[in-house]
């Protein structure tokens, strides 16, 4: 007689995210989608979701998949060998090398892109530097370049963290183990550590992936207003051409986009460990 | 076949230790957590290095030889399979690495399981595996690369009693099979006695005493091994003369001699070899103060000269009961006496 009691009891106490869910999440989606399937009088249409397929569209949802990829590819290049050294060094040395690196996410991300505007610009903090030597200034600002630096640097410590976390949760002796059978050490890394640390090294590919192919902050403020990423279409479709219509089928594209991109990492994932979906 | 001579670490885990390990045999590290004996076995498997000494195998120097150049597999404690892999990729994984060819590969995976009993597992995934079945495929795996030596870890301690024990008859049948040398890692002194061929009993980084199972539980050396090895009774005494001690102030005849004269030493009388009689037949006399049922035998207490004797037998006698307490000259252990616990590892040292 108690436990229906317990239960019931139970299921209130999801109450308040569900009125969060309900709010912020559900109803904002259905808006999405009444919005990119409908034009200016209300009826049904298509046209908003194949907007995608202008050459303008296409060409930045191409250069934001491109981008993005990069900056993957360059933070897990950065944060691999990162987490292994983390792992390496001993416990108090290593919390404060992963406060150092989680450090700049206290800080307001808007304040930190900023931040490498001011060095980046035609007269900004390393031109001056340069000029100081009589070098020529480098045109930094506003190139795809500055866009791919200003992801990696927002996004570097979503890519070391589970990488970390995987690593730490290894058994040496699983290592060991290797190295006892005869691996030399880099033929234990191929077969034996870098197979264990996919979990970790998918979701972080995730958790950065997924922030660089939809942001427009970093796009707008490293990359001018010359450079269009589809998170910049979609953003200047809601605020310039007011256009709630072609916005949302838009965003809609997008995201399936970022599912079948994760319905493809999953598959690398079996176990499911370390993932963050 | 293995000569070692090393002390290691920040702390001495292990202090100028020689061990010889014959070719062929069961040899047991025994002693408490924290006495070495793990560090010991990864010295020889190569994980650790030595700071001093050196580890020779069959005449060659293997201090510089990392653990995947060396002819020696171990059993980890915690099994150590690679989750990722099914049992049959598990067990290919070291031969895979030297390069054999598929068909002897297959061969050897089912030569191992058919040994480990574990035939059909192939395409199993460690996880699904219970304990015991865990443990016996990391056997498995180590001993398809035909080692001339088998480390293993505690590779029982994480199983349940009757499964331990099966796993222990295993072992042994298994070590026969082969015809390789087994340097096994334990703390269950039972496990020790009964599955080796030596046993090397060792604490705080000294081996204590090398014997065989008899040996350490029949004459332990010092009173660390009496304590450690199986239950007894260790009481400081005095060698009055050759063949007769006096325990406690009373007189025993014993059989051994050389000690000197009025020299103080310890004695180890074995629970089982003290024996309950009526009080005017005992050469002590006491009362007993406990009594526990233990199965096999009874375990009593019997208070006299002002110690607790720990009895066993298989007839009981009621709490609060005076008894007389006899023991048989042979069973009486007289061991030197250390005069510091410095002293006591450099007399043990072999």
């Amino acid at each position: 007689m108690r436990r229906p009691q317990q239960l019931k009891n139970k299921k209130l106490l999801a109450g308040p995210y569900l009125f969060w869910a309900a709010a912020f999440v559900i109803i904002p989606l259905i808006m999405i989608f009444y919005y990119g399937f409908t034009d200016n009088d209300g009826a049904f249409t298509l046209t908003n979701l194949a907007g995608i397929a202008s050459a303008e569209n296409l060409k930045a949802l191409g250069l934001s998949l491109v981008l993005s990829l990069i900056s993957t590819a360059v933070c897990l290049v950065l944060a691999y060998p990162l987490a292994t050294i983390l792992i390496d060094l001993n416990i108090g040395k290593s919390g404060f090398l992963v406060v150092v690196f989680v450090l700049p996410m206290w800080m307001n991300f808007l304040l930190r892109t900023m931040a490498w505007q001011t060095l980046l610009e035609k007269n900004g903090v390393i031109n001056t530097f340069l000029s100081l030597f009589g070098l020529e200034p480098l045109a930094l600002i506003n190139t795809p370049g500055a866009i791919v630096l200003g992801m990696v640097y927002n996004f570097l410590p979503f890519m070391i963290l589970p990488i970390y976390n995987v690593l730490c949760k290894m058994d040496q002796d699983v290592i060991n183990a290797a190295r006892d059978l005869g691996a030399s050490p880099r033929q234990t890394f191929t077969k034996i550590i870098w197979p264990l640390s996919l979990p970790g090294v998918i979701s972080g590919i995730t958790m950065v992936f997924i922030p660089a192919l939809t942001t427009f902050v970093i796009s707008d403020l490293l990359g001018g207003s010359k450079i269009l990423l589809i998170g910049n279409v979609i953003e200047q479709s809601f605020t310039q051409a007011n256009d709630w219509h072609v916005g949302s089928g838009l965003s809609l594209v997008l995201m399936i986009f970022i599912i079948f991109s994760m319905m493809f990492m999953q598959k690398y994932d079996k176990n499911g460990e370390g993932g963050v979906f | 076949m293995v000569d070692i001579s090393k002390s290691f670490g920040d702390t001495k885990v292990i202090d100028e230790m020689n061990l010889y390990i014959r070719e062929n045999e069961f040899l047991t590290l025994l002693g408490p957590s924290g006495c070495g004996k793990t560090t010991t076995l990864r010295l020889l498997g190569g994980f650790e290095q030595p700071d001093t000494g050196h580890i020779i195998f069959d005449g060659k120097e293997m201090n510089s030889i990392p653990p995947n150049k060396r002819q020696l597999n171990t059993v980890f404690q915690k099994y150590a399979l690679f989750t990722h892999m099914t049992i049959a990729e598990n067990i290919a994984f070291g031969l895979k690495i030297h390069n054999k060819s598929q068909s002897y590969i297959d061969d050897k995976i089912k030569y191992a399981l058919k040994l480990v009993n574990l035939e059909g597992f192939e395409e199993r995934m460690p996880d699904s595996l219970s304990g015991g079945q865990q443990q016996r495929v990391a056997i498995a795996r180590a001993i398809v690369n035909e080692p001339k030596v088998l480390l293993l870890d505690e590779p029982l301690g994480a199983l349940d009693l009757k499964l331990r024990q099966d796993m222990q008859y295993e072992l042994i049948r298994l070590k026969n099979e082969l015809g390789i040398t087994f340097v096994y890692v334990t703390h269950d002194q039972e496990e020790a006695l009964t599955m080796s061929d030596t046993i090397v009993v060792m604490n705080q980084g000294y081996i204590q005493q090398i014997g065989t199972p008899e040996d350490i539980y029949n004459e332990p050396q010092n009173a660390f091994v009496a304590d450690f090895i199986g239950d007894s009774n260790i009481l400081p005494a005095v060698m009055v003369r050759d063949r007769l001690v006096r325990i406690l102030g009373v007189d025993f005849p014993c059989v051994d001699e050389g000690f000197g004269s009025n020299t103080p030493v310890d004695a180890v009388i074995r629970p089982e070899d003290l024996e309950i009689v009526k009080p005017e037949d005992g050469i002590l006399t006491g009362t007993v103060t406990s009594l526990i049922f233990k199965g096999v035998h009874y375990e009593m207490t019997v208070m006299s000269h002002d110690f607790e004797w720990l009895v066993h037998s298989t007839s009981m006698s009621e709490v609060g009961k005076e008894v007389g307490l006899t023991v048989i000259p042979f069973n009486i252990q007289i061991m030197n006496k250390p005069e510091s616990e410095d002293e006591e590892a450099a007399a043990i040292e072999e």
